[in-house]
C-alpha cells in the first residue's frame, strides 16, 4: 500500500509544472551567481565582484560541489520549503484530502508517501545542481585552460548527501507548515520569511548583540545547515553559510530538524480534521 | 443475515460539536444491505458532517460508527466503500483518466480499473483531457468514477447532482438507479425531496443535526388530501364547510381540499352531484416529500 502511493504521489508531482519550474529557478540561480556573475567579474575585471575572493579557482572543477550545495542554506532552501508546500499544501487547496482519503489509505501512509516523494525531488534537484554546476566548471575550465582536477569521489558523495540534507530537512519544513496552516499561500509567505528575512536579523544582527541569541543560533536550522555544507565545501561568502558550528554537528542538528518536522507533521495530521 | 454491528452503516449516538453548535446530535442510523438509503435536509442540517465521521475525515465528539462492523481505526476501514463528499475535488493540471490512476494508486488498485470506472461513467471520450477544463456534469461524473474504484459494495454520495442542469440532474439520477440496481447499498444525501423520491428505498431527515423521522419512502408519503374540482366553488364550499366544519376545507379560487380519509372521496362525490353541483375532477393528492419535511420539522430550517 506504502509503494502504491508512493508512486501516486510521485505521478502527481512529476506532472505538476510548479514542480518543474522550481527546478528551473534553482538551476538558473544556481548558475547565475556560482557562475555567471563570477565568470563575469574575473573576465572583466571588476575590482570587486560577487565571490571575489573566489576568483578563478571558486568556479573550477575542485569546487564544484561546493557551488552546487551553496544555496542550500537560503535561496534554494527557500525553494525547497516552497517545493514541500506545493506537496501537502494542495490538497487543502484543491480540497482534495477527502478524495485521497476516501480511497482508504491511512493519513499515516499518504504522509509518508508525500515526504518519499519530497526525498525523491529533492536528491533530484541536488543531483540536477551537481550535475550542472559540474557542467558550468567544465566549461570555465576548458576558456580558461584549466585541468579538470575533479574532488574525491568520497568528498563528491559527501557533499551531495549534505546539500540533499539541507534541502530535505526544508522541504519537511514546508511540508510541516502546509499542515499547520491547511493551504499554501501563508506557509510559502511565512517559511520565505523566516529562511530569506528572520534568520539573517538574528545572524546579522540580534546574535552580534545579544549572547543568549548567538547561544541560539548554534541550535537552529539555518545556522546548522550553513555550517553543514560550509563544512562540505561551499564558500562562506555564500549568503547563509557560515562555520558558526562544525560539520558534525551540523550534520546531526539538521537531520534532527529533519526528523522533528516530518513526525510532527505527520503527527498534526492525524488529529486534525479535514475538509 | 447481517447483525446489527456488521451493517453496511451503523451510528451509535454519533455527535459532533463544534464548540457551542451542535451539528450532528445522538444520530443513530442503521443502513441495511442493498438499499437506496436517503439522507435528507435543508442545507447546514448535518449532513455532510455526518458523512465526514463516516469517512474518517473528521473526529466524532462522542458516540461511535462502524462500516460493516469495522471503526474507523481498523485496518481496512475503508476497503468496500466508495464516496464522493461535497462535491468533486481532483488535481486541475492532471487529466480525468491521470486523476483516476492516482487515486488508484492511493487505493492500491491496478490502473485497470481506471478504464471499467471510465467506461460506467461515460466519461471514456473525455477521459484525456485536462480536469480544468471538464463541465461540472463531467466533474460530477468523474467524483462518481473515483467512487466506484474499488469496486464498492457500500457508496456514499454527497448530494451528486448538486450544480447541474436539468439534463445533468437527469442524467446523474440514471446514473444512481443504475448503481442502486446493481446490488450495492448506496447512501445519497440530499436536499432535493423529488430526488431522494425518485432514487431511495428509505429515507431519513435530519434537522439541526437531529434525525427527525426515518421510514421507508413510500410510507414517508402517506397520507393526502381529497381535491374537489368545480364550477360551482362557492356553492361547494358552504356545502362541505357545514357537512365537514370550517378547518377541514381549504378552498384556493375553484379547487377545493379536504382533510379527510380517503374512503370518503365516493360519499362526498355523491353528495356534491346529488346538490346538484358539477364536479369536473375529484382525486387524491398524496404529500410531496416537501410538505412531509415541513410537517416533521415544523417548517423549521436548521440554519
Amino acid at each position: 500500500m506504502l509503494l502504491s502511493n508512493i508512486r501516486a504521489e510521485l505521478a502527481k508531482a512529476l506532472r505538476r509544472p510548479a514542480n518543474w519550474l522550481l527546478l528551473a529557478v534553482a538551476v538558473t540561480l544556481s548558475l547565475t551567481f556560482a557562475y555567471l556573475i563570477p565568470y563575469a567579474g574575473y573576465a572583466g575585471g571588476t575590482a570587486t565582484p560577487p565571490n571575489s575572493d573566489l576568483g578563478l579557482p571558486g568556479m573550477l572543477p575542485p569546487a564544484y560541489v561546493g557551488n552546487a550545495i551553496g544555496g542550500m542554506p537560503v535561496f534554494a532552501g527557500a525553494l525547497a520549503v516552497i517545493l514541500g508546500v506545493l506537496v501537502v499544501g494542495t490538497e487543502y487547496t484543491a480540497t482534495t484530502w477527502k478524495t485521497v482519503l476516501a480511497q482508504g489509505p491511512s493519513r499515516a501512509t499518504v504522509y509518508a508517501s508525500k515526504l518519499a516523494t519530497i526525498a525523491v525531488a529533492t536528491l533530484a534537484m541536488t543531483l540536477v545542481l551537481a550535475a550542472v554546476s559540474a557542467g558550468a566548471s567544465t566549461l570555465v575550465a576548458a576558456v580558461e585552460n584549466q585541468p579538470l582536477d575533479w574532488p574525491p569521489l568520497t568528498e563528491q558523495l559527501a557533499g551531495i548527501g549534505g546539500g540533499w540534507l539541507v534541502a530535505l530537512m526544508w522541504a519537511s519544513f514546508g511540508a510541516l507548515l502546509a499542515v499547520v496552516f491547511r493551504g499554501v499561500a501563508l506557509p510559502v509567505g511565512l517559511g520565505l520569511v523566516w529562511l530569506l528575512a528572520v534568520q539573517n536579523l538574528l545572524a546579522g544582527i540580534a546574535a552580534p548583540l545579544v549572547d543568549w541569541i548567538a547561544d541560539l543560533q548554534l541550535g537552529l536550522p539555518g545556522p546548522n545547515a550553513g555550517s553543514l555544507v560550509a563544512a562540505l565545501g561551499a564558500g562562506t561568502d555564500t549568503p547563509g553559510v557560515a562555520t558558526t558550528v562544525g560539520g558534525g554537528q551540523a550534520a546531526l542538528v539538521v537531520a534532527a530538524y529533519l526528523v522533528a518536522f516530518a513526525v510532527s507533521g505527520g503527527w498534526l495530521l492525524s488529529r486534525t480534521d479535514l475538509d | 443475515m447481517l447483525t446489527t454491528m456488521t451493517k453496511p452503516v451503523w451510528t451509535d449516538s454519533l455527535t459532533k460539536r463544534y464548540g457551542e453548535v451542535t451539528a450532528v446530535d445522538e444520530l443513530n442510523l442503521t443502513i441495511e444491505q442493498g438499499e437506496v438509503y436517503g439522507f435528507l435536509g435543508p442545507n447546514g442540517a448535518g449532513k455532510t458532517t455526518t458523512l465526514r465521521m463516516l469517512l474518517g475525515l473528521i473526529a466524532p465528539t462522542s458516540g461511535g460508527v462502524r462500516l460493516y462492523g469495522k471503526d474507523s481505526t481498523t485496518r481496512g476501514y475503508l476497503d468496500a466503500v466508495g464516496a464522493l463528499i461535497e462535491g468533486p475535488a481532483f488535481y486541475p493540471y492532471l487529466s480525468g483518466r491521470e486523476n483516476l490512476r492516482v487515486l488508484a494508486g492511493h487505493a492500491g488498485m491496478t490502473a485497470s480499473r481506471v478504464a471499467v470506472v471510465l467506461d460506467e461513467v461515460e466519461l471514456t471520450d473525455r477521459a484525456g483531457d485536462k480536469y480544468s477544463t471538464y463541465s461540472l456534469g463531467m466533474k460530477q461524473r468523474l467524483g462518481i468514477a473515483a467512487a466506484l474504484l474499488k469496486d464498492p459494495a457500500l457508496l456514499i454520495l454527497d448530494e451528486p447532482t448538486n450544480g447541474l442542469d436539468p439534463a445533468g440532474m437527469a442524467d446523474m439520477r440514471g446514473l444512481l438507479r443504475k448503481l442502486g440496481a446493481q446490488g450495492r447499498t448506496v447512501l445519497l444525501s440530499s436536499h432535493l425531496l423529488g430526488e431522494v423520491q425518485q432514487i431511495c428505498d428509505r429515507v431519513s431527515v435530519l434537522s439541526r443535526g437531529a434525525l427527525v423521522a426515518e421510514r421507508p419512502v413510500g410510507e414517508l408519503g402517506a397520507g393526502g388530501r381529497l381535491v374537489v374540482v368545480t364550477a360551482q366553488p362557492d356553492i361547494a364550499h358552504t356545502r362541505l364547510v357545514a357537512a365537514y366544519g370550517d378547518d377541514t376545507v381549504r378552498r384556493h379560487d375553484d379547487v377545493l381540499e379536504l382533510d379527510v380519509d380517503e374512503s370518503d372521496a365516493a360519499k362526498i362525490n355523491a353528495d356534491l352531484v346529488g346538490a346538484g353541483i358539477d364536479v369536473s375532477e375529484l382525486r387524491w393528492r398524496r404529500p410531496n416529500l416537501e410538505e412531509v419535511f415541513f410537517s416533521l420539522t415544523g417548517g423549521n430550517h436548521a440554519a
